[in-house]
């Protein structure tokens, strides 16, 4: 979902960058207060396997293929402000170093899977907290729709910019884009549900770390 | 140095990035939008290169350089995250 430089108007490209910009000032205050000895190695693990993770593009329906964001998983282990610092550190490498998504674009590129995927994602797994059930099997299904949730978000907030650019009316844009990420969003589901169940099974620890 | 639970973790993900070569190449969600919606021909190309879609540059073969930049990019990330982390850890 990288949106390239041109998909996006001048205006909503300043404004993307702009709120970006808080947004990153803020998960450092935010991030700062918190950061254990433990969280150090596993921002960095994070930031590793989330680039090498997004690499990996799977097929989905009529030749398309989708990529993990991470954001959903990030915010689950570490909360969103660590959350949103992983993913700018991902997107602003993929993008100065690899030419993925735009330069103008980063702005953008870092709200809509940064911002927007981590507090979607962090704010739908602590909601399935009230799920009757097992600790074990609460969290891998919250888990799970947190992903699935966060990246059709990312999509809409991706087709509500396109919209405003003036590039491609709303009515067409948003349906096009929900509806492929709600495909691709089932990947990034599995993907979660994979490595919390994990990260469960070796190093339960971990998952206890974000109990604010 | 012992071995700690997150050199497993980034020995994973570098694992991750040798199975690069693999992935789908078809187009993203959001290019496949713009395709069948008319307006990926307002995609512009990039400012500067330095390793332009997940290929290293000199590297013959093709799966080799993908490789390479997927290692290199796992690395740089690693080290970015880690890097951070340790600031902001200083910084309090």
């Amino acid at each position: 979902m990288h949106i390239p430089d041109g998909f996006v108007s001048a205006p909503v490209a300043t404004a993307g960058i702009v709120v970006a910009a808080g947004c990153i000032a803020g998960a450092v205050k935010a991030t700062n207060r918190k950061m254990g000895e433990k969280q150090v190695p596993l921002m960095g693990v994070l930031a590793a396997f989330i680039f090498a993770a997004q690499m990996l593009n799977f097929p989905v329906a009529g030749g398309t293929s989708g990529h993990l964001i991470g954001a959903a998983l990030a915010a689950i282990l570490l909360g969103p402000g660590a959350a949103v610092l992983i993913m700018t550190c991902v997107l602003a490498v993929q993008c100065l170093v690899f030419q993925d998504g735009g330069l103008f674009a980063l702005g953008v590129n870092i709200f809509n899977m940064g911002i927007v995927a981590s507090f979607v994602g962090c704010y739908v797994y602590r909601g399935g907290a009230f799920l009757p059930g097992g600790r074990k099997g609460v969290a891998l299904v919250s888990g799970g729709l947190a992903a699935w949730l966060s990246v059709v978000a990312a999509s809409v907030a991706c087709a509500v910019e396109l919209a405003i650019s003036g590039t491609v009316p709303l009515g067409v844009a948003l349906p096009a884009m929900a509806g492929v990420h709600a495909l691709i969003g089932i990947g990034e589901g599995a993907i979660t549900v994979a490595v919390l169940s994990l990260i469960m099974a070796t190093r339960s620890d971990l998952l206890e770390m974000e109990k604010a | 140095m012992k071995f700690k639970w997150w050199h497993g973790a980034l020995i994973f993900a570098l694992f991750l990035a040798l199975l690069a070569p693999l992935a789908s190449s078809s187009p993203d969600g959001l290019e496949r939008v713009a395709e069948v919606k008319g307006f990926i021909e307002a995609a512009q190309g990039a400012v500067f290169e330095v390793i332009p879609d997940y290929v290293m540059p000199g590297v013959g073969n093709n799966a080799g350089a993908t490789i390479f930049a997927g290692l290199l990019g796992t690395l740089i990330l690693f080290g970015v995250g880690y890097g951070l982390a340790r600031a902001l850890r200083a910084k309090r």
